[in-house]
């Protein structure tokens, strides 16, 4: 299994684009969706190849060994990640085919959306703490640029928030890593865990805690470092949105927190309450909020804040139940938040508008777009047999059995107002009476197709729930999680403690 | 050269000086580049300071002199290129040695110029790919024009 290939695909896709597309936009759609198509197949290969290589493939890079160079390492956890990642972006990037028709510059946007995801790519799979910086700015500044891809002043405000933010805390993320780096000499994410393991806990450990719950915090969105999301995700275009509340903060955000501190510092109890504070804030502001948004892409993106925050308490309990509800709702989570942005998207194409005052009794003149929407809410608020339910379900329980009653009860009725915000959207927008907005242009193909095939996955993909599927594909995810510092047990072995060569 | 646009840019005493020192600039960039395996530097610095001949031109010329003679199209090409390559080398290394970006080159003999595998080639291309990034970067902001209002 070539492990690089995930990260060379979009690159070399990214700069292909850039080289030939210029003249032929159409080019540009057709090399990106070929590099994403080939990175979903690839991760579903490695995906099921996985178990017959013991869960665990290490690629070191250049011809050393590890901690000498940097490695790429798919276990279980970065597997499942790299499909959640994969098919988000396939999807989108078959939606932006059309959508993308209304903006200039076709050309620049797949070859930024590539390179996004050459950074998300790389986030999951490196084994490397500098090297998961760098694919983190790498990810992070195309992210950047394409949420002011518009060029209009909102846009290009939301952009200068989110990269100041997003700049000052990736600083911190550095100086935290630089803090590990010179108190253990070695930059391997399971080097520097088996230095701290043998070495005690030092004092300054605790400054690296807080940097990095700032650092990637601010990523996830979490409550007192949410402010630039509300504003970058409505900014950017449909699709990006839907990568961006879709994935990226889950792997930028979530993923690279449990890496870090269930895999390399092994769970420490008082980072799991900050984060469960953080969460349980996160579900309760980031709902409420919600509630009083006019902007269809606004309350969307509101709602991102309070669904991760159910993702990340289902984590922080640190239990068994509470990692496979994190993992589900991670999941779920991606698929319908990103069928939704897309559904918004598809809603300003067609009307020019999103404020929901402006709109209303779409329902009629775009019914691919209602009813896909309609399948988002159910699923998001949690109505069974809808994906969203089983995720929330398990979270709910998992806190109760874990004693955290009065977070599950924070947790169940949140729910409920996640649904009173939807069904507002259902009101104003879909339903009820018809607004001053005009559906000015159909919705065409390519974009229905890929809401269409959400809307399917938000349904398909309740049946990870049926036992069987569950215990030989999850279980697995969660005791990746759930064994805390077994990673380092099982990179140790290809670590070369012997001298420099 | 036949300067099209004579009025534009800095006073001659400033134009007469860049004539001399620009080809400077432009050379010791290569040579940072050049030597980059051997001594301090390498292809982002030497790159940069290709990029900088380049701003040193555009400062004492204006911009319309420089961009009468380079095309912005071929300086994006040409990045994209000098990516390309980048990347290619790594997947060249992976095809040949099983490893990705390894060196697959002899490491010929220490200290002399030809040493060190594909660390001068992957030099250039840095250089290529980091001089045009920086000056389109320079080029762009300076021809960006606020909206009115």
């Amino acid at each position: 299994m070539i492990l690089s290939q995930f990260i060379f695909v979009p690159l070399l896709a990214a700069f292909l684009i850039v080289l030939f597309a210029r003249k032929k936009e159409n080019f540009a759609a057709a090399i990106a969706l070929a590099a994403c198509a080939w990175i979903l197949i690839v991760s579903f290969i490695a995906f099921f190849k996985l178990p017959s290589h013991g869960g665990m493939i290490l690629n070191n890079t250049s011809g050393w060994k590890i901690p000498y160079t940097i490695c790429l390492i798919l276990d279980n956890l970065s597997s499942f990640m790299l499909i959640v990642v994969n098919l988000v972006a396939f999807l989108s990037a078959f939606y932006a085919i059309q959508y993308i028709n209304h903006f200039t510059g076709k050309w620049n946007f797949f070859a930024l959306f590539m390179l996004m995801l050459t950074g998300m790519n790389g986030v999951i799979l490196t084994g490397d703490f500098f090297n998961l910086y760098v694919f983190m700015e790498i990810s992070l500044f195309s992210a950047y640029a394409l949420v002011a891809f518009g060029t209009e002043s909102e846009e290009l405000e939301a952009a200068f928030k989110y990269a100041t933010m997003g700049a000052i805390t990736s600083t911190m993320i550095l100086f935290g890593i630089g803090i590990l780096y010179s108190y253990t000499s070695t930059l391997t994410m399971a080097d520097v865990g088996l230095q701290l393991r043998s070495g005690g806990t030092p004092k300054m450990i605790f400054l690296v805690y807080g940097l990095f719950i700032a650092g990637f915090g601010l990523k996830t969105a979490l409550v007192p470092f949410h402010a630039w999301l509300p504003d970058a995700h409505p900014s950017a275009p449909a699709p990006i949105s839907a990568m961006l509340s879709g994935v990226l903060i889950k792997t930028l955000g979530v993923y690279a927190l449990v890496r870090i501190f269930f895999n390399v510092f092994g769970a420490p109890t008082v980072v799991l309450q900050i984060l469960m504070l953080l969460g349980t804030l996160s579900i309760v502001i980031g709902g409420f909020l919600s509630i009083v948004q006019w902007d269809f892409k606004r309350l969307l993106g509101f709602s991102s804040v309070s669904q991760i925050g159910y993702v990340v308490i289902g984590f922080a309990l640190g239990t068994p139940l509470g990692i496979l509800g994190g993992i589900l709702h991670l999941f779920y989570h991606a698929i319908f938040k990103s069928l939704l942005f897309l559904d918004s998207g598809a809603v300003e194409y067609a009307t020019d508008t999103r404020d929901l005052r402006q709109l209303g009794g779409l329902s009629k003149e775009l019914k691919v777009t209602s009813a896909t929407n309609m399948v988002g809410t159910l699923s998001i608020s949690g109505i069974p047999p809808f994906n969203g339910f089983f995720s929330k379900l398990i979270i709910i329980i998992a806190c109760i059995s874990a004693g955290q009653i009065v977070i599950g009860i924070i947790a169940a009725l949140v729910s409920i107002v996640t649904l009173a915000y939807f069904l507002k959207v259902q009101k104003h927008a879909f339903y009820g009476k018809k607004g001053s907005a005009k559906v000015l242009e159909k919705v065409p193909f390519a974009m229905k197709t890929a809401m269409i095939i959400l809307a399917a996955l938000c349904l398909i993909s309740s049946a990870i729930m049926i036992p069987s599927i569950r215990k030989n594909y999850l279980n697995p995810i969660v005791e990746t999680v759930m064994g805390r510092t077994s990673y380092i047990d099982k990179v140790e072995p290809y670590l070369d403690n012997g001298s420099v060569k | 050269m036949q300067n099209n646009f004579p009025n534009e840019g800095m006073s001659v005493i400033v134009k007469t000086i860049t004539r001399f020192t620009v080809w400077l600039i432009f050379l010791y960039g290569l040579y940072i580049v050049i030597h980059g395996h051997l001594s301090p530097g390498g292809g982002f610095a030497g790159g940069v300071i290709v990029a900088l001949s380049y701003v040193h031109l555009t400062l004492a010329y204006g911009k319309n002199f420089v961009l009468e003679r380079v095309d912005k199209f071929a300086m994006n090409s040409l990045e994209a290129i000098a990516a390309i390559l980048i990347v290619l080398t790594g997947i060249v290394g992976l095809y040949i040695t099983g490893y990705f970006f390894a060196n697959f080159m002899g490491v010929g003999k220490l200290y002399t110029l030809l040493s060190a595998g594909y660390i001068p080639m992957l030099n250039i291309f840095i250089c290529v790919k980091v001089g045009m990034g920086l000056y389109l970067v320079f080029y762009y902001l300076a021809s960006f024009k606020p909206k009115e209002g």
